[in-house]
């Protein structure tokens, strides 16, 4: 399969990026050091290219039910400017995607979808939506993603726009515009992100999407803006303790043993699809659950590797993520273990390729900004 | 890129700089920038018999683990302290302050002259 490129490939290529296929899309994996986007994006901030995520949008009068019903959460009750963390589960109640549900009308939600997963994802809701007063489309190629993350991003923001940036409270979305060199370009301008920070997602369409970088590329310049490509991302994402599909989150898990039970709302009116199957997994626990490793070692235990429980040797779980953490500068993990092992401070062993280094069970996340 | 002519290479992107019977080695700056920011480095230990073509270490970066393979056969006299503190001399300066270690070679592999690698890299 031949990998899509974003509006912004020679964007990417001119500021000398490493590109890696993800998601049959060829995405920059870093343009310097990954370490030092990661710095920029705890300090300053950071552009990143999220072109290849997806985006279905449900509009009509039966947009919010169709939604309550499809998903998790109760998307119905999402004020309109506002934005939820949601999930999408199958009728056993694995998890199909994890999503972000905007409210942009009363009878308007954009719903966005990890990239390996949209051409599932909006089918399936579709499906869920029949009989329901609603247009479901996938119109991710309707749409190019540009994210600012990291203590600076508000004032790049808002030297841009006529939004009101500080007053755009997290999990919020505005449409306004960006001005740009050739003028003002529309977007949506959400609150939301991926990496711990507070921090800007923009929307644009992808003809767009040069000129919003360059803009934002030159807003950014005073602030210690740099372009931040996929690899920074992982460890953002998993110092702020946030599941990633494929590695936390699968049709195998439920959002219970994930830590998320919180984003399932079993007594919604009507039901929804996975409702049984999620109402009994509540009930009976979990049998494993999602916890944060802190490696006493200096080698990092990586997605795949077994947890070994110290007390008879046995493999009881695995690692789902794991790399050396740039804030903390300790290896740091996620990782499924049994209930017993996944009290903060429990020491287990993880086997990295075949020695078996120690490390402590700790609360999640890693790290936390301050407010 | 251009790789340093007094070098010798391997296919797994190791480099060699013989000298008698020694033979001082690293990793090229091609497998440094694919490997990303390194992180840790495990080096085999003096006295440590090495291999030609087998495993003797690993290199760690952020975003991945890869073994590190020797591209001769013999005993390690000497390994990079100043690279165990200081992983990222790998990445700033692969052919010089990021070499790995020394060995006492009985022998080598087939090993590449810079045109020959250069030509691999291209391919």
């Amino acid at each position: 399969m031949s990998s899509r490129t974003t509006p912004l490939h020679e964007v990417h290529a001119g500021l000398g990026a490493s590109f890696t296929d993800f998601a049959g899309w060829q995405m920059p994996v870093r343009y310097s050091s990954e370490l030092a986007e990661h710095r920029a994006v705890r300090t300053t901030a950071g552009l990143f290219d999220l072109t290849h995520m997806g985006e279905i949008e449900l509009t009509g009068p039966g947009a919010g039910a169709a939604l309550d019903h499809a998903l998790v959460g109760r998307p119905s009750a999402i004020g309109v400017g506002r934005a939820r963390y949601s999930m999408i589960c199958a009728e056993d109640g694995g998890i199909i995607d994890d999503l972000v549900v905007y409210r942009l009308a009363d009878e308007h939600y954009l719903v966005v979808a990890n990239a390996s997963n949209v051409a599932v994802v909006a089918p399936e809701i579709a499906a869920r939506a029949e009989g329901y007063d609603v247009t479901v489309r996938d119109t991710s190629a309707d749409w190019a993603l540009l994210a600012v993350q990291g203590p600076a991003s508000a004032a790049i923001i808002a030297a841009l726009t006529e939004l009101d940036v500080p007053s755009l409270k997290y999990y919020a979305i505005d449409a306004g515009t960006v001005a740009a060199a050739d003028g003002a370009v529309e977007v949506l301008l959400a609150r939301t992100g991926y990496t711990g920070e507070d921090g800007f997602e923009v929307y644009c369409r992808p003809a767009d999407a040069p000129a919003v970088w360059a803009a934002l590329a030159q807003a950014g310049e005073a602030h210690g803006l740099v372009p931040a490509g996929l690899a920074c991302r992982d460890t953002l994402r998993l110092e702020a303790g946030m599941p990633l599909y494929g590695h936390e989150l699968s049709r195998d898990t439920t959002p219970y043993e994930a830590n998320l039970g919180r984003v399932v709302v079993l007594d919604k009116p009507g039901g929804f699809v996975g409702q049984d199957a999620l109402a009994k997994r509540k009930e009976e626990g979990p049998a494993r659950v999602l916890v944060g490793l802190v490696s006493t070692g200096r080698r990092s235990p990586r997605a795949g590797y077994p947890v070994v429980d110290p007390a008879t040797g046995a493999e009881v779980g695995e690692v789902t993520s794991g790399a050396p953490s740039p804030t903390l500068e300790k290896p740091i993990a996620m990782a499924y273990v049994p209930p017993h092992l996944a009290v903060p401070g429990t020491r287990v062993a993880v086997s990295l390729r075949g020695t078996l280094e120690d490390a402590d069970v700790f609360e999640l996340p890693f790290y936390s900004r301050a407010r | 890129m251009s790789n340093p002519t007094h070098l010798q290479y391997t296919a797994e992107h190791e480099w060699v700089a013989l000298d008698g019977e020694t033979a001082r080695v690293g990793v090229t700056a091609y497998a440094a920038d694919a490997l990303g920011d390194i992180v840790y480095v495990d080096l085999p230990a003096v006295g440590d018999t090495v291999t030609a073509g087998q495993t003797c270490g690993e290199l760690e970066s952020t975003k991945s683990v890869s073994d590190l393979y020797s591209p001769v056969t013999g005993e390690v006299v000497e390994v990079n302290k100043d690279v165990d503190s200081d992983p990222s001399l790998v990445n700033s300066d692969p052919f010089g302050e990021g070499w790995l270690f020394v060995v006492k070679v009985t022998a080598t592999t087939d090993l590449l002259d810079a045109a020959a690698y250069d030509a691999l890299l291209e391919a």
